[in-house]
């Protein structure tokens, strides 16, 4: 630790997390995991079917009780701090019939500005319309949800993360379902946040993205196996381990060949 | 009114006639009331797919209104004993559920059967005769007095007044109870309150289309605004106009073909979400044929 001894004003993790325990119905999903992101970071969630990649967001962001552990927001611990954080769920977990506008949605995150026994003026569909505009979709905003395609789904629930003043995104498997001209574009996006300061811990089965377009990798599979640079967690003796049957990795002439099954997500 | 309907016209005697009886007046005024009632909570109902829902908890008020009408016949609390026995079961629906422990459609199957059963057989075991059950489950304006055109105003202004207050927090735990339980909203806590508004309308609407059509009023409107609407203000508007227009448009039918009310408003209320199936812009079966082939034809 001789860099917080010369320096203690260091700043404070993004995201920390110590010991975390957490699951459904007195089982646990994921078992005493430790990792810590710096502010700013694009860091991708990897792991097989069930590893409890969507469990660790829900507790980041308070939707499930810690059985152990703790997390820290930007230094802080407090529910307060938590708010900090938006989770941004899975395609299929989202209705997308229901009777809402793009603009409707975004204008959701800013429920609590709202306030209490109030509907949102006009004040906060403009809010709503900065935070459309920073994912390009503005010209949107009066579609209804279930008119557009996944990657601009995807768009309007980030920029409903960015109307609730999130600094730390958890996107749980954006890129299913999104062509590749789309995941260029929020790939785009993510840059753009990634500037102002952003942090975004993506889950994903798209193993190909994550070597090229991640800072840092989580690897989990109940428990946190590896965190590190692409290059420091993609070896044989921690991918094969985590994912268990769903990786095969053979080493021939010098040319390491991963296999990998992203069946049934 | 009055120069259209210039009494001894043909056109008063088509139109304005069925109205001039005071229980008619009674009956178009609850209709009225009802219909934007039961649009508004319909609208929640249908976008939460809760229909199955609504359909057990309308049969669910039986008990309640079977034992307050032996209590007192129909000067009984039957309003009370309704609204006992329909937020007992949206109660007991939510315990059976809770945790996953049974799936909510077994509950609430289960649920719905074992009150009108229950009903059934309070009232047989009084030996009342069946007057009472078919009124219940079928529905008399005849009966309609002003005591229930008053609790249909206080309770339903009530029930208008909470969707306004809490429209905001309805809407986002419908849509994502993800988003509302990271807002700390209670999102079971605003279930609960769904299921107990949709236990009152129900009790409300129970002697104007009796305890097996209610479902219809909740759900039918709400569809058809479905299909003409995307978003949700607009729907439960279109919702409410539908609900009250068709009822008060199904009485005034029953009247001249001597239909049962009940049926009129029901069959009404079908007719114009077949249509809109059919027809609604952008949704509707027709117009989308319609539309595929004259861009085929480009």
């Amino acid at each position: 630790m001789p860099d917080i001894q010369i320096n203690p004003v260091i700043a404070p993790y993004a995201l920390d997390v110590q010991g975390v325990s957490a699951g459904y119905n007195g089982k646990l999903a994921i078992e005493d995991v430790s990792f810590s992101v710096a502010k700013g970071k694009r860091v991708a969630l990897i792991g097989p079917n069930g590893a409890g990649k969507s469990t660790l967001f829900r507790a980041i962001v308070g939707l499930l009780p810690l059985r152990t552990g703790e997390i820290c927001i930007e230094g802080e611990q407090s529910a307060a701090a938590r708010e900090q954080a938006a989770y941004v769920p899975q395609t299929e977990d989202v209705d997308w019939s229901f009777p809402v506008s793009v603009l409707d949605v975004v204008v959701m995150g800013l429920a609590r500005r709202v306030g209490w026994l109030r509907l949102p003026g006009r004040q906060h569909r403009e809010l709503a319309r900065v935070a459309l505009d920073r994912v390009g979709m503005a010209d949107y905003a009066r579609r209804q949800i279930g008119e557009l395609s996944g990657g601009q789904k995807r768009r309007v629930f980030i920029a409903r993360a960015l109307a609730q003043g999130a600094h730390i995104l958890l996107l749980d498997e954006p890129f299913t379902g999104v062509d590749h001209p789309s995941q260029h574009t929020l790939f785009g996006i993510l840059d753009d946040l990634q500037a102002e300061g952003v942090t975004a811990l993506v889950a994903t089965h798209d193993l190909n993205t994550v070597a090229r377009h991640f800072d840092e990798l989580l690897v989990l599979n109940r428990r946190a196996i590896a965190y590190g640079t692409p290059d420091q967690v993609f070896r044989p003796e921690i991918l094969a381990p985590a994912f268990g049957g769903q990786i095969a990795i053979w080493n021939a002439d010098q040319q390491l060949i991963m296999l990998t099954d992203q069946c049934c997500p | 009114m009055t120069q259209v309907c210039a009494e001894g016209t043909v056109l008063f005697e088509w139109l304005c006639r069925p109205f001039s009886y005071a229980f008619m007046q009674r009956a178009a005024l609850m209709a009225l009331m009802l219909g934007i009632v039961a649009g508004v909570v319909g609208a929640f109902v249908v976008v939460r797919g809760m229909a199955f829902f609504a359909d057990a908890l309308s049969h669910a008020v039986v008990p309640g209104v079977a034992v307050a009408y032996l209590s007192g016949g129909v000067h009984g609390p039957l309003a009370l004993g309704a609204m006992l026995a329909g937020v007992g079961a949206a109660l007991l629906i939510g315990f059976f559920t809770r945790g996953g422990r049974i799936r909510e459609d077994t509950a609430i199957g289960i649920v719905l059967t074992a009150s009108v059963a229950l009903g059934l057989a309070i009232l047989s075991a009084a030996r009342k005769g069946s007057g009472g059950l078919e009124e219940l489950l079928l529905g008399n304006i005849l009966g309609i007095q002003d005591g229930d055109l008053r609790l249909l105003l206080v309770v339903g202004g009530l029930l208008l007044v909470t969707v306004r207050l809490f429209y905001k927090e309805l809407v986002i735990t419908s849509f994502d109870p993800v988003l509302g339980s990271t807002l700390r909203y209670p999102v079971e806590g605003f279930r609960y309150l769904l299921l107990i508004m949709l236990a009152a309308t129900a009790v409300l609407a129970i002697q104007f289309v009796g305890a097996i059509l209610i479902t219809a009023m909740l759900v039918t409107p709400a569809a058809t605004a479905y299909l003409l609407t995307k978003r949700m203000s607009r729907l439960m508007l279109v919702s409410a106009a539908i609900c009250a227009g068709s009822s008060v448009f199904g009485l005034w039918i029953a009247y001249h073909l001597r239909l049962p009310t009940s049926a009129a408003i029901v069959l009404t209320m079908t007719a114009l979400f077949i249509l809109a199936y059919l027809f609604a812009p952008g949704r509707g079966i027709v117009w989308n044929t319609i539309h595929a082939r004259s861009a085929h034809a480009d």
